[in-house]
């Protein structure tokens, strides 16, 4: 598996103090957090450096951790030593995580690094924690806790709706009581229309805690993956349009690719690069349907030809330009 | 071993129902009363009717965004209602240049 330089992911020497470790921390979280965030992979970037700042606030975890140097050389693969945490305790459910709060903000799958390293200990997997609990809350409730699950599927799901086996792992209790993950594949049917981010309820399929009799229901958070014409956003789509530079320069109808079928997009004559035509109501069929954006991209013709080659020299004479004016050259 | 049918599930687009009761709201964002409570008192979300307590898809959004930024980020509430009417600000001016582009 890959070593995780925690060190590096917080930008941080290795000779940190607790305090810097905290202040590296605390910038990272509000620059990568996803709901503020406008980076890419803010997500993924976030769940990084909770990870990182899991291990080195922990002063047991960053000391052993720190005796695994600074990883095998490039190329080699990790392996945990055999005589790995002997002499440590890690603390597990319960302990307090990144979050002020103290639970654990990369709700999400921790790295196979540092599973292999720290173990599962109270760490929800693809799991939103309660507040003010690590591991699984022991809140009384009326029902089952819900539980929550992301799962990714082909946007042609939600174009056309269907359904769909999707494969959660999904946190349980063993007859110790110890948690411990599950594997569980369901049929689900996804909702025609549905945008990524919004979630299915299915009723009944959550937690059922010892001694509860009503289970909770399951949200499915769900996500697209990436398809090879469209570009969900919200419940819109964007689609690259290859467009010839006449049929910018002086419009034209074209054909354009849509989720219903193949339409004709007027190209406004006097078009550039970049801009946006829309196609109403042809985006994802949600309650309120949203529309498909063809945003035009300006392609070149070759000039693999004598006559291609003759008709750019002719073109370049014929409308002299510069198109680096901008920049004083 | 002939193979299990697994029957089909479905259910609802969460975002889309009409309202959502307290217990609800507390179910999904996997908090307790009291920490949905505070939301109220900070005017982050806002309940419909005095009797009944309902909330709108839109409230359980900004509660969910509120919790995340309390608890990742240690941002308090009335700090998470800021960031809440910020983010409807950005979110406006970012409509607005992409329709202008």
């Amino acid at each position: 598996m890959d070593f995780k330089d925690y060190y590096a992911i917080m930008g941080v020497p290795r000779e940190a103090t607790a305090e810097q470790v905290k202040q590296a921390y605390r910038k990272l979280a509000r620059k990568y957090h996803p709901d503020v965030s406008k980076e890419k992979d803010a997500e993924a970037r976030f769940k990084e450096v909770g990870e990182a700042y899991e291990v080195l606030r922990d002063p047991e975890k960053r000391a052993a951790y720190d005796q695994l140097g600074s990883g095998p050389p490039p190329g080699q693969s990790f392996r945990p030593p055999p005589d790995w945490g002997s002499g440590f305790e890690f603390r597990g459910a319960g302990h307090a995580g990144p979050g002020e709060n103290g639970n654990a903000a990369f709700g999400g799958d921790a790295s196979e690094f540092f599973e292999s390293l720290f173990g599962r200990g109270g760490f929800g997997r693809g799991f939103e924690q309660g507040a003010g609990h690590g591991g699984f809350g022991r809140t009384r409730r009326d029902r089952g806790e819900d539980h929550h699950a992301r799962v990714t599927v082909d946007l042609e799901a939600s174009l056309e709706g269907g359904t769909r086996a999707l494969t959660l792992s999904v946190p349980a209790m063993a007859e110790d009581g110890r948690p411990q993950l599950r594997q569980r594949t369901l049929n689900v049917r996804i909702p025609r229309g549905i945008q990524a981010g919004q979630h299915i309820r299915l009723a009944g399929q959550g937690q059922t805690l010892p001694g509860e009799s009503k289970a909770g229901d399951l949200l499915l958070e769900v996500g697209f993956a990436p398809h090879p014409l469209y570009r969900p956003e919200g419940r819109d789509l964007y689609l690259d349009l290859p467009v010839a530079p006449w049929e910018a320069a002086l419009g034209a109808s074209v054909p354009v690719p849509t989720p219903g079928g193949t339409v004709e997009l007027k190209i406004p004559a006097g078009s550039r690069a970049g801009s946006r035509l829309r196609l109403r109501g042809r985006g994802l069929p949600a309650k309120e349907a949203g529309d498909l954006y063809a945003v035009l991209q300006v392609v070149l013709p070759p000039a693999d030809s004598d006559s291609a080659r003759a008709a750019y020299s002719a073109f370049a004479e014929a409308a002299p330009f510069n198109p680096r004016s901008s920049l004083g050259v | 071993m002939a193979p299990q049918e697994n029957p089909a599930l479905s259910g609802p687009i969460l975002e889309e129902q009409d309202e959502f009761s307290i217990t609800e709201i507390c179910s999904i964002c996997a908090v307790e009363e009291r920490q949905i409570l505070e939301l109220v008192e900070q005017g982050i979300i806002e309940t419909h009717s005095v009797t009944q307590w309902h909330f709108s898809a839109s409230d359980l959004r900004r509660a969910r965004i509120s919790l995340r930024l309390q608890r990742d980020l240690g941002v308090n509430p009335a700090g998470a209602a800021l960031v809440l009417d910020l983010l409807e600000r950005v979110e406006s001016l970012e409509r607005r240049v992409h329709r202008d582009t």
